[in-house]
């Protein structure tokens, strides 16, 4: 092989404390190296050119710059190599910027070290073999889980783009959170009268499949060609025919099933379609307290039924779609407010989740839109409420800021001042968090203008106070003093949790989860709603707690990523793959169980086992190389044999 | 910082390339002083580091190797730094059978984020290779145990155990 080395000097940033040409006259001696010289600046162009002017008059086969880290401009080499028509993977870099010039000022030293890294790179490229990507083809369609706003902004964006969109939500309607609000900051404009013809569009959308009560089952594939399985659970009515009239539900005589929708505060039935704007509008059967599916009596739906929907034989039934992307839209949780055992939540009924508030708030809830407590019907006086409910709280486990529940809560100050004009809201907070577009005015506002209480304080306990009424008892740590609060109505600002089951769905999609159960993005800055798996980008809540309008552009920001994906006519995978030396590999299978990507299977290979990479697959992580007991499983650019030759390159001096 | 006094010692590192590889450009970037002994190898994932790898490292004349990964559940590869950390761990135990010093060794987590971070735990470390010395030969049954064991069998005993 003919090596050529080029050490740059990236102006004083190297050369200061570096004699690039010393390390190049070292380097000229290392084995089978051709031709080396320094250079100024290796990746500007005319440095480039250089490259490309040397790589044809040495007949050169490979080339090592030294220079900054790969990090930053492996890339831009890798295509200056192609455009002088070698491979481009006949390239190594050694970093002697980053780890040696910028971080000790002796000469002679870092030149030493600098001409060792030199012949790291060229003990390296000596065994690097050209690589060539391989192309194939992409599923364009994308799958979107979750249905909540974020979810719905990212199908309707890709539709509109022309994609087919495969939508599955878990809950029998999509709207999530959203959809259960009443009015929403900074605006104060109504939540389902936004989201609703929102909705309608997934419904109506020619490129959207929505499949609701439904959960993924399986992922398999890759980026380009993901296959799905998902799990249509039995709802027990068949909703082709259902339309939605609600009939059954009113002669449904099963009356203590959960009304979810309501967040448990309204008359649930055990079936029941979620609310009037419900996107599917079709009715479902919770089994759990069907009278007919528990104790083989009533059908009462059955009998009333114009449609003849109800089919109590229905079963869960699995499906499997084919995508070539995934977005992850699967939104939070709130928080177990029972677990604040002071508060009373749970234990008494006038101490209800903001969420709950929200339903008795909206026209749409279990009230009418009239605020009434739960315990007897009263419109309250006093409000109370408390912020950081499982946030920011590390005796619970939730140190991190729930991020809109400030905001929620002026909001809600507002709206009971608007609902009961006599009213006064009393706000136990820690600190007020409100750095999005108007929102500090909006804070101010529930102060200024609505009169809002803001009490600066934890609240240590909350008690029945005889005579039908909670005491809230708190501290005002800017009077220094404690308050006593008589409150018709407790409403606990609940903190953000990962949506139950989060980390089992990641692991199904190969995606990582922080130790909340959140999903990662690729990178915290740069790619926010990307993960470290080609293929599934993240939107909405379930990265970590997102507002409305924060949900939604991320949302976008995940459509625009399918659209550019699949804008290429095919993909090219990184040649960097694990390969198989199939005289070696005894057929243990011990890769194949390692691999995390599932990128290794089982063939049979003139009537024995063997390993077998899908390289499309393939991340190249080299965990299986490690694993492989006979060193049969080899990562192509990273084998045994060239870290070895990395070694003694060091080792020898 | 006197840990040269003139006098370089062959520190060894295996990095990521996403989480510590990255952590070491930012010291760099940041312009953190650090002592010059360690050279870094790049590797996808601190679960392609083949225990081996630093058997052979000792072998050639390592004074010191240092191996460095992403923060368990950061990985990128989603889990090759738990494989890592059961290899190494189980590594930890053997090279003192090689008559190798176990301070001689050390795996870390540090972030791309972790300039600050490198910084200390290169200095650390570099300071604990010094502070024994230059590494003395491997004894000869130690060799020779290792010659047989080489490859398939060592492989087989880390792996196996991890
Ligand atoms: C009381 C309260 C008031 C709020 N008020 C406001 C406001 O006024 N303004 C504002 O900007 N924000 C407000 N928010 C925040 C708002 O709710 C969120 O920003 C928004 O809902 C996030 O949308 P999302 O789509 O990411 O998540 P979600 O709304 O949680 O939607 C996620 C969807 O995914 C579904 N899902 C979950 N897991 C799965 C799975 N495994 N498979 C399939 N589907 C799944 C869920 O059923 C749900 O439909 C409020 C929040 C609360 C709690
Ligand atoms: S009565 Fe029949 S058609 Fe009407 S909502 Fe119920 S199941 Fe659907
Ligand atoms: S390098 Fe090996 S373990 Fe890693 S993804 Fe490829 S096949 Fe799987």
């Amino acid at each position: 092989m003919r090596i050529g080395v080029f050490v740059c000097h990236c102006g004083s940033n190297i050369e200061g404390t570096v004699d690039t040409a010393e390390v190049s006259r070292i380097a000229s001696d290392y084995p089978e190296v051709a031709f080396a010289t320094d250079t100024m600046y290796a990746c500007s162009e005319p440095g480039q050119d250089g490259i490309i002017e040397a790589i044809g008059e040495h007949k050169l086969d490979g080339v090592v710059v030294a220079s900054c880290t790969p990090r930053m401009h492996e890339a831009t080499f890798r295509n200056t190599l192609e455009r002088a028509g070698l491979n481009p993977y006949m390239f190594e870099m050694a970093n002697i910027r980053e780890h040696v010039s910028w971080i000790g000022k002796d000469r002679e030293a870092n030149t030493n070290k600098a001409a060792d890294l030199v012949r790291m790179a060229v003990e390296k490229l000596r065994r690097n073999r050209p690589l060539t990507p391989k192309e194939f083809d992409i599923n364009r369609r994308v799958l979107v889980i979750g249905g909540g706003v974020a979810g719905i902004q990212a199908a309707l964006d890709c539709a509109d783009a022309g994609l087919e969109v495969i939508m599955v939500e878990r809950e029998s309607t999509i709207g999530g959170k959203m959809a259960k609000l009443d009015k929403t900051f900074p605006t104060v404009d109504c939540s389902s009268c936004i989201l609703g013809p929102r909705m309608v569009e997934v419904a109506q959308h020619p490129n959207i499949t929505l499949h609701a009560y439904s959960e993924v089952d399986g992922v398999s594939g890759y980026v380009g060609n993901f296959s799905v399985k998902i799990k249509k659970k039995a709802r027990y009515v068949d909703w082709n025919k259902c339309t939605g009239c609600g009939e059954c539900v009113e002669k449904c005589p099963s009356r203590k099933a959960p009304n979810t929708f309501d967040e448990l505060i309204g008359p649930g039935r055990a079936i029941n379609i979620p609310f009037p704007q419900a996107i599917p509008k079709k009715a479902t059967i919770n089994a759990d307290y069907c009278i007919r599916l528990t104790k083989g009596k009533c059908g009462a739906c059955e009998k009333v039924c114009p449609a003849g929907a109800i089919d109590f034989d229905q079963q869960d039934e699995i499906i499997s779609e084919e995508v070539g992307a995934v977005v992850a839209a699967t939104g939070y949780d709130l928080f177990d407010w029972t677990v604040y055992e002071e508060y009373g939540g749970g234990r008494y009924p006038d101490v209800i989740t903001s969420l709950q508030y929200e339903r008795l708030l909206s026209a749409s809830g279990p009230t009418g839109g009239h605020v009434k407590r739960p315990s007897d019907g009263k419109e309250p006086k006093n409000v109370v409420f408390i912020q950081c409910v499982g946030s920011r709280d590390k005796s619970v486990d939730r140190p991190y800021c729930s991020g809109f529940c400030c905001m929620y809560t002026a909001k809600q100050a507002i709206l009971t001042k608007d609902h009961i004009p006599d009213s006064t809201s009393y706000v136990f907070y820690m600190d007020i968090r409100a750095p999005g577009k108007l929102y500090d005015e909006f804070t101010r506002r529930a102060m200024e203008e609505y009169g809002a209480q803001y009490i600066r304080g934890r609240v240590g306990m909350v008690y029945p106070d005889g005579k039908g009424n909670l005491t809230v008892r708190g501290a005002d740590t800017l009077l220094g003093k404690q308050v006593e609060i008589q409150a018709d109505l407790v409403v606990l600002a609940v903190g953000v949790e990962s949506a139950k089951n989060s980390p089992q769905l990641a692991e199904k999609l190969r995606i990582s989860y922080d130790k909340y159960g959140f999903f990662m993005e690729g990178h915290p800055k740069l790619k926010p709603c990307e993960t470290n798996t080609a293929g599934v980008y993240l939107a909405g809540a379930c990265q970590g707690p997102k507002d409305i309008p924060a949900s939604v552009a991320q949302g976008s920001a995940a459509a625009s990523k399918v659209i550019g994906l699949f804008s290429k006519k095919k993909l090219k995978s990184d040649p960097q793959t694990a390969l198989v030396d199939i005289k070696r590999c005894i057929g243990c299978g011990k890769c194949v169980l390692t691999c995390p990507f599932g990128a290794i299977k089982e063939t049979d290979f003139r009537g024995q086992p063997k390993a077998e990479v899908i390289e499309t697959v393939c991340q190249g992580c080299g965990i299986c190389s490690s694993t492989c007991p006979q060193g049969a499983i080899q990562l192509r650019h990273f084998t045994d044999n060239q870290i070895l030759a990395e070694v003694e390159a060091i080792c020898r001096f | 910082m006197p840990v040269l006094n003139g006098r370089e010692l062959r520190i060894v590192g295996f990095l990521c390339n996403w989480c510590s590889y990255g952590g070491a450009d930012t010291a760099g970037v940041a312009r953190f002083d650090q002592p010059t002994d360690l050279r870094i190898i790049r590797v996808p994932c601190s679960g392609r580091i083949d225990p081996l790898f630093i058997a052979k490292a000792f072998m050639n004349g390592a004074d010191g190797v240092l191996v460095s990964g992403c923060h368990p559940r950061d990985c990128h590869y989603s889990e090759g730094n738990y494989y890592a950390r059961r290899r190494l761990e189980v590594f930890k135990q053997f090279i003192t059978v090689l008559g190798i010093e176990p301070e001689r060794f050390e795996y870390t987590w540090v972030s791309a984020s972790e300039g600050q971070r490198w910084q200390e735990v290169v200095t650390k470390f570099t300071d604990q290779v010094h502070a024994l010395g230059p590494m003395a030969p491997i004894p000869e049954v130690a060799l020779s145990k290792l010659a047989q064991t080489e490859g398939t069998d060592l492989r087989t005993a880390i792996t196996e155990e991890a």
